[in-house]
This record gives structure tokens, sequence and C-alpha cells, in this order.
């Protein structure tokens, strides 16, 4: 069975932890692609991936809409936080969202790295950024060009905030930067398991796998994943609510 | 990504600045090596020509780890900005320029020094007499200086972090466009970074040809 998933759950390990537990169980041998969540979709959509795990909502909706999937099912979420320096000079730490947390930047005159890398975590600051009525730009607004390892180190070393994926913060060392701002629905990032549907697609081992992902046994290993190494899990398991 | 003629103009005065500081410092070094007589010197000499090879990387690295805010520098406030770009890549080229330029000295006739001395040149007249001699090495030792900071992009990326409008230089940009797959627009800085490279480098050859022409005649 071929799974085309994001690079997230591939560089995070998870996967490696997981995939073992499946193939001994179901007889299903899984190769995984880790792609973008829209290449993944692209694949699925030409019948060349049996299963998907992705983060991308709306576009998996078009998706399941366009008749490419037999089923879609909300797996685990891992979520942003915003970084920034230990003395948070824009006081975001007691903002109500991270909409106001963002606008606190700006107004503040705060300097804020963005990856400007075109990748889903530039979409998610974008989309935060409209959502907060300001349109970033000048010089406190630092484009990297980047990936978020690179750019969590320069935004330390700038007194920067910026917007990481929490794996990748836990994940970087000797960062001279805090987590500030956690929660809200807006810095959630759903992963949805899809069964494809085609002629040519292994459709067992899809839905085995399909359900297997979403099973209370496999649900706890995702929840404790990361914890050893980083004393806090890396994803949330979701499939259970 | 910013206009292609900013971050050219940016390449531009990042490497000429630091080709023209290690210059003034790489050629009397180079000068000294070659003519003095003191043992230690051949150690230098080493040392020298082991700079020749030193990775870009690794200079990024040393480079980043002292203008880090963390780090002795720290206070200068200089890592990601085009000062601290210019201070690798003047530690990049300096060794380069050093280099050649001992070795274009020691090519002159063994005996050209004490004559000059006999003619009663003094030690600057002296210096600046084999300067002229070995004016083609000399330039040759410019062109590489130059041509190794501006193709370098370890250390610019370390030290300049790529920061869009304010650090992103040629070489920079060409790896960002390589990660996210635009090769065509990769493909663009390439080029136009190699024309750079070959304007700069015609000017001064012709120069130096110049230079060989009038030193046969």
């Amino acid at each position: 069975m071929l799974l085309a998933t994001t690079t997230s759950t591939r560089d995070s390990g998870l996967l490696d932890d997981l995939l073992p537990g499946f193939e001994g169980t179901s007889g299903c041998s899984v190769k995984t692609l880790a792609v973008g969540s829209g290449e993944a979709m692209e694949i699925g959509a030409r019948g060349d991936a049996d299963a998907l795990l992705v983060h991308s909502p709306a576009a998996e909706e078009e998706f399941m809409a366009a008749g490419h999937g037999s089923s879609r099912k909300l797996v685990m979420h891992n979520d942003f936080v915003l970084v920034g320096p230990a003395a948070d000079p824009a006081r975001i730490e007691n903002a109500e969202d991270a909409r106001e947390a963002l606008a606190r930047v700006a107004s503040a005159g705060a300097r804020f790295a963005s990856r400007a890398d075109e990748s889903g975590t530039h979409a998610k600051e974008l989309e935060l950024w409209e959502a907060a009525g300001i349109e970033p730009g000048g010089s406190w607004y630092i484009e990297t060009g980047q990936g978020m390892g690179e750019t969590l180190t320069i935004a330390g070393q700038k007194q920067a905030y910026t917007l990481s994926d929490r794996g990748t913060f836990l994940a970087t060392e000797s960062l001279d930067g805090e987590l500030l701002f956690e929660g809200g629905r807006d810095l959630l990032n759903p992963y949805h398991v899809i069964a494809v549907r085609g002629d040519q697609v292994n459709g067992a081992c899809a839905r085995a796998f399909s359900s297997w992902i979403t099973a209370p046994a496999t649900q706890r290993r995702i929840g404790r994943f990361g914890v050893a190494d980083y004393g806090e899990p890396l994803f949330f398991a979701d499939a259970e609510r | 990504m910013d206009p292609i003629h900013e971050v050219l103009g940016r390449s531009a005065f990042v490497s000429f600045t630091a080709t023209a500081i290690a210059l003034c410092v790489g050629v009397p070094l180079g000068t000294w090596l070659a003519l003095g007589r003191r043992r230690g010197l051949r150690l230098l000499a080493i040392f020298l020509n082991t700079g020749m090879a030193i990775p870009t990387v690794v200079v990024g690295l040393v480079v980043a780890l002292l203008l880090w805010r963390s780090g002795p520098l720290g206070d200068l406030g200089l890592i990601y900005t085009l000062r601290g770009m210019i201070i690798a890549q003047i530690l990049i080229a300096a060794p380069l320029i050093a280099g050649i330029t001992m070795a274009g000295l020691q090519a002159l006739p063994p005996e050209l020094p004490d004559q000059l001395r006999g003619l009663g040149a003094n030690r600057r007249q002296l210096v600046i007499r084999l300067w002229l001699e070995a004016r083609v090495p000399l330039l040759a030792a410019a062109m590489a200086g130059f041509g190794h900071a501006i193709s370098e992009v370890g250390a610019a990326t370390i030290v300049g972090g790529n920061i869009h409008g304010q650090t992103q230089v040629m070489t920079t940009s060409i790896v960002e466009n390589v990660g996210r797959g635009d090769f065509n627009e990769a493909l663009a800085y390439a080029g136009v970074l190699l024309a750079l490279a070959f304007v700069i480098n015609a000017l001064l050859t012709s120069v130096q040809q110049r230079a060989a022409a009038w030193a046969r005649s």
C-alpha cells in the first residue's frame, strides 16, 4: 500500500514509530511518500496512492467532493505556536487569540520573522495576518526565505517573534527565544486520513489503515509520541472525540 | 523575494568592499611572507595556504558564532547585516590574495631585491617596485579574491541570513529558489551572477594583459 503524506509526519519520526505496528497486524506493507499536502492529494486523485494522511482541510473537502476518496476521518492535530524574545516587548503572552497577538506585535513595532517560502507554515502565517487586518511589510518584517529551523534561529538572534509548528520549535537546539503564545482554534493544524477511491487502488489495505490509525490503541500511541524526547507530545490524538 | 537588481547591487557592494579591504590586508601580508627571512614565516605560509582552501561555511560558522548576540562580539550587532557579511568575505578572500601575492613575488628573479637595495632603494621604494614588477599576478590575486567572495554561499547564508530586503544576495537567492522548486528563477539569477562575474573579470583581465604587454616591451 502506498501512503502519501506530508513531510512533518515523516520528519518528526511519527510514522517510523507507528507503521511497524500496522504492518505486523494487517499484513499490508506500507510505502510512504512524503510530499506537501497539495501534492499528496494530486497523487491520490490520480489513483497513484491508496491512502493519504494530510493537513489541508479546505483542499481535503474539495478532494472528497470530487469523489476521489471513499472515507475521511480526523486523526490528530499538532499546533502552531508563537515564539519570541523572553522579555516579550509586545506583551503577546496574555493575548486573547493569535490574531490579537500578531496585532500586538505589529502595533508594538516589534520585529517578526517570516519564512516567506510558500510553505504550509508561511500560508498559515499570512492567513493570521489577514485575519488580524494587517498587511505585513517594512523593516520590522524579516523575510528569511528559509526553513523553520533557520528562521527560528534568525528570529532568536534578531529578537524577533515568529510562527513555528510546535515540533520544530521543540526540536531546534540552542534557540534564543521562548514559546510565548499557544492555543486557540486558529493555531490548530488538523490531520485527516483519507482512503482513496479508484479501480487500481488497494482499497482493503487503505480501509484497514484508516480504521487502524483511528483505533484507540494507535491513538494512545500518537498521544505519547515525543513525550520521552521533548517532555510533551508532538501530536494530539483526536479520533476518539 | 526582492527585485533582482537590488539583490545584484547588494552582492556587488558586499563583495567589492570585502575584496578591497582584503587587498589592503592580503597584499602586505603576502609581501611580508615572500620577503621575510625569519624562521616562523614558513609555518605562517602553511597556515596561509590552508586558508586558501578553507570551506566558506566554516568561515561563516566561526564568524557567526563570534557575532551572535551571545557571542564575544555580539554587542556590535553585526549578525545578519551586510557589514557582518563583509567581515566574513574579507576572511575568505584575504588568504587567497595573500597566497597569490606571495607566490607572485617569489616568482620574481631572486636577486632583484638585493639589486634594488644596491641601487639605494629604501624599504618603501623597494616594495612598490616589486609590486609593479608583480602586477600581473597581483591582479590575478584581486580577481581570485573577488571571484571567491561573490560566488560563496555558505558564509552569506549563515552570517547574512538571506533576509529579504536586507541581506539577501545572489547566491542565497539561488539556493532559496531551488528550495522552493523554482528552477527557472534560480537559473535566471545564476545567469545574471555569471554575467556580473564576466564583466568584472573582463575589465580586470584587460588591465592585466595591458600590464603584461607593457612588461614585455
